[in-house]
């Protein structure tokens, strides 16, 4: 324990028995530091072209390899998360989908247990999107 | 400067990334899906189809937008959770020039990658 | 008298003193406990039973001072508030609230928060002069009242802060108490405050360092929901910033009691008060005659 007891970052990962929002939140940050991460190598990789056909078709066969189509379907669900979680938070963040201020009788009736139901429905759409993107990158030609 | 300013810029551009990349995951990604749909659109990233799709004048003016929104929103998010991590004034100025530099840089050689396919 | 059948409890208590600079420790103590007591009725029975030195700050026992705000058992919560056989655990375990420096045990210093909850002005500010030389009750509906009610239960227990997982990094964020707080008096129909308050919350360590991880109301023991205030704070300052804000007229003070009188209806004669006392009497004496 250091002098200030601040949990630290990992307290972003637990802080007690929270509800999965908390895990939300950790989950966008480690999916949005990847996503900009591969955005940079992105950019770097679709320079490769101005190198002519050989160089950009060997990076391509590169990305047909096992290795690499595992890391594209990492990114893809990397993406599902970051992207149906954060049409939620654009909601959220403004305050939407949360209700309005109540008076607080016991037992309190709070903004987040109002919006879970919409936080299920989006891990069930996050779930549908992953499977249906891993059957496409496993299973089907294309 | 208001901070609610870069904010508000970052949702917009997550909400053009909500509609473009998905859009651009789909097309480029899911090819097989795309297939039992019915729609075939090739080897989407084969050298021909990479370049034919560069000399069209719209899809390389989107690309340049595409570019500009998703780095600043990853940029921007990036700061924030560095921000978080970092306490005092000097760091703020730190994290926010370097990450604003690397932004730059990046959206330069990707214009310059962009603007190259369409005229070469 | 304590019922044969009686439960113990292990209570396991955080022991640590910021004076001596020992290390920190865990201590344990068995507890008699019965239905109904408070896991601080039970580090009452230790400080006066096993061990005096233990160290918790509590004060009013009934959730209304926000004095004993711990960790129990893995959740920030009122130890006045929490029941030891609710926690089904044959364990209780203290620790101090997190993010917050140790003083001694399980007593934590919350100046930071109370720095924060004071840097957003969390008083009625008025551009006009009634709140210095007041001439009237304001007027507000009940809507408006609404707005803001469920904000102002604060108790300043600083669960919120232990949970928020920005306050966890982050020493220079307002965190979720003072951004409640600072929402409360914005949303207050007599307030007038936006423009004093936007520096300080419109700023790289202000409103946008909260994400929405809503532990702040998971732990709040009022059920003041600080994530739906600073999610609408959020949403009140984008407005602002984009100009988009109604802006309104602050409460206006009640209205005079008695209407004005109007020109058209002639001045009341004088008031014949003692006249009318002296007629009733005489007829009260005519009637007895």
């Amino acid at each position: 324990m250091n002098r200030s007891n601040r949990l630290g970052v990992r307290g972003w990962v637990w802080a007690g028995r929270f509800g999965v929002e908390r895990y939300l939140y950790t989950l966008h940050r480690v999916t949005g530091i990847g996503l900009v991460i591969y955005l940079f190598l992105h950019i770097y990789e679709t320079g490769i072209r101005l190198q002519g056909r050989e160089a950009w078709e060997a990076t391509m066969a590169l990305f047909r390899t096992p290795f690499f189509v595992f890391l594209e379907y990492v990114l893809f669900v990397g993406f599902i998360f970051h992207a149906v979680n954060g049409l939620r938070l654009i909601f959220t963040e403004l305050g939407y989908a949360l209700g309005k201020p109540t008076r607080p009788v016991y037992p309190y009736r709070t903004s987040v247990l109002r919006h879970r139901p919409v936080v299920y429905v989006i891990m069930i759409l996050m779930a549908i999107l992953i499977v249906l993107g891993g059957v496409d990158i496993f299973l089907l030609p294309g | 400067m208001r901070e609610s300013i870069w904010w508000t810029v970052s949702i917009a551009c997550a909400v053009v990334m909500v509609l473009l990349l998905s859009l651009h995951m789909g097309i480029m990604h899911l090819a097989g899906l795309l297939n039992v749909l019915g729609l075939n659109l090739g080897d989407v990233r084969a050298f021909s189809a990479v370049v034919a799709r560069g000399k069209n004048p719209v899809q390389m003016v989107v690309y340049v937008i595409f570019l500009a929104v998703a780095l600043y929103h990853g940029l921007y998010g990036l700061r924030g959770i560095l921000l978080e991590v970092t306490q005092n004034r000097r760091w703020e100025v730190t994290i926010t020039g370097l990450l604003f530099l690397a932004g730059i840089a990046a959206f330069v050689y990707g214009t310059y990658v962009t603007v190259k396919t369409f005229t070469g | 008298m304590l019922a044969e059948d009686q439960k113990k409890v292990v209570f396991r208590i955080f022991r640590f003193n910021s004076g001596d600079g020992g290390a920190p420790r865990f201590q344990e103590y068995t507890v008699p406990v019965q239905k109904g007591m408070t896991v601080l009725d039970g580090l009452v029975y230790i400080k006066e039973n096993l061990d005096g030195t233990i160290a918790y700050r509590s004060s009013c026992r009934m959730g209304i001072c926000g004095s004993c705000g711990m960790i129990i058992n893995g959740f920030p919560q009122l130890a006045c508030q929490t029941q030891i056989l609710h926690l089904e655990s044959q364990v209780v375990e203290v620790r101090p609230l997190s993010n917050y420096p140790v003083i001694k045990d399980v007593v934590p210093d919350l100046s930071s928060l109370m720095r924060n909850h004071t840097a957003v002005r969390p008083y009625i500010i008025r551009l006009d002069d009634e709140k210095e030389r007041p001439t009237r009750e304001y007027l507000q509906s009940p809507q408006e009242l609404e707005a803001y009610l469920q904000f102002a239960y604060c108790i300043k227990c600083g669960l919120c802060l232990a949970a928020c997982p920005t306050v966890a990094t982050d020493a220079s964020f307002l965190g979720p108490q003072a951004l409640a707080a600072a929402y409360r008096y914005i949303a207050d129909s007599r307030d007038s405050g936006m423009e004093a308050r936007a520096p300080i919350l419109d700023t790289p360590h202000g409103v946008w360092r909260c994400h929405f991880a809503g532990a702040c109301t998971e732990a709040c023991p009022k059920g003041v929901d600080p994530a739906l205030a600073i999610q609408l704070l959020k949403r009140a300052l984008v407005l602002r910033t984009l100009r988009l804000a109604r802006v309104q007229a602050p409460a206006p003070v009640a209205p005079p009691l008695a209407p004005a009188p109007r020109p058209d209806i002639p001045k009341a004669p004088e008031p014949t008060v003692a006249l009318v006392r002296e007629q009733k009497s005489e007829g009260v004496e005519e009637r007895r005659s």
